[in-house]
């Protein structure tokens, strides 16, 4: 039997790599992938939690979860493609047309 | 029996996100995103979570990665192209902090006090099917004017003239 906190644990551990990801690289393709990685660890404690109370909650919103991470990689590539276009680049400290 | 494979797939998620965050292209990190996200899934099946865990399959490793793969290639950036990442001390400062977090969060976990219980069928397609259309019904059909927005988002964003 495992207890609860193992998947806590290795969803702060997931969620820790993703933040390291984000703050970390240059390359904007690879900061979405941390992104993604930071969703599904959300939704490792979600399912964890879930699946100990018993409560079909937890199983619901990793679903909705899983809706807003499919949508936001869609439209985060999609802009990564109009960025690409008109800077040929994926270098985040060169995407710098929004700053003052 | 439950923890050997909660060890075997954890670790294989843990190390599959860490190279996804340490490879040079980001071909190579898609394709250890797809190992972290099919040990994710094994872990939510560990769970008795099946639902989850086929969508997991279907969606992320099906559609979201085949979608970054997809990017990847179309923009095709050359070897010389991709960003040359350097060890500053903002960012040696960052991953520091991304450090703190994962221990803060282990702290946190450590003082969850929650008996382990076998896992229930509250994940299985029955129960989540039946709570998405009674419970949930108006959070599930919003859902879908999401994605129709996101689709519409990512069409007029990439779309060169409308």
């Amino acid at each position: 039997m495992m207890e609860p906190s193992a998947y806590l644990l290795l969803s702060g551990i997931l969620f820790g790599i993703g933040v390291a990801g984000v703050v970390a690289r240059k390359n904007v393709l690879i900061i979405l992938m941390s992104v993604e990685i930071m969703m599904n660890a959300v939704n490792v404690a979600f399912i964890a939690v879930g699946s100990y109370l018993g409560d079909v909650t937890g199983s619901v919103f990793a679903f909705m979860v899983m809706t807003v991470a499919a949508a936001e990689a869609a439209v985060g590539l999609a802009i990564l493609i109009a960025i690409y276009r008109l800077k040929e680049t994926v270098d985040i400290t060169e995407l710098s047309i929004l700053k003052w | 029996m439950e923890p050997v494979l909660f060890v075997i797939f954890g670790a294989i998620s843990v190390g599959g996100a860490i190279m996804v965050v340490t490879r040079r292209h980001p071909m190579a990190s898609a394709l250890y995103l797809i190992l972290t996200l099919f040990a994710v899934a094994a872990l939510f099946a560990l769970r008795q979570a099946h639902f989850l865990a086929a969508i997991q399959v279907i969606v992320y490793a099906g559609a979201v990665v085949v979608l970054f793969i997809f990017v990847i290639m179309l923009i095709n950036v050359p070897e010389s192209r991709l960003p040359v990442e350097r060890l500053t001390g903002m960012r040696f400062l960052g991953v520091t902090v991304a450090g703190l977090l994962i221990l803060e969060s282990a702290l946190v976990a450590r003082r969850f006090g929650m008996a382990g219980t076998p896992a229930t069928d509250a994940g299985s397609v029955r129960a989540v099917g039946t709570a998405l259309f009674t419970d949930y019904l108006l959070a599930f059909e919003v859902t879908s004017v999401l994605l129709l927005a996101a689709v519409i988002g990512a069409i007029a964003m990439a779309k060169k003239k409308i």
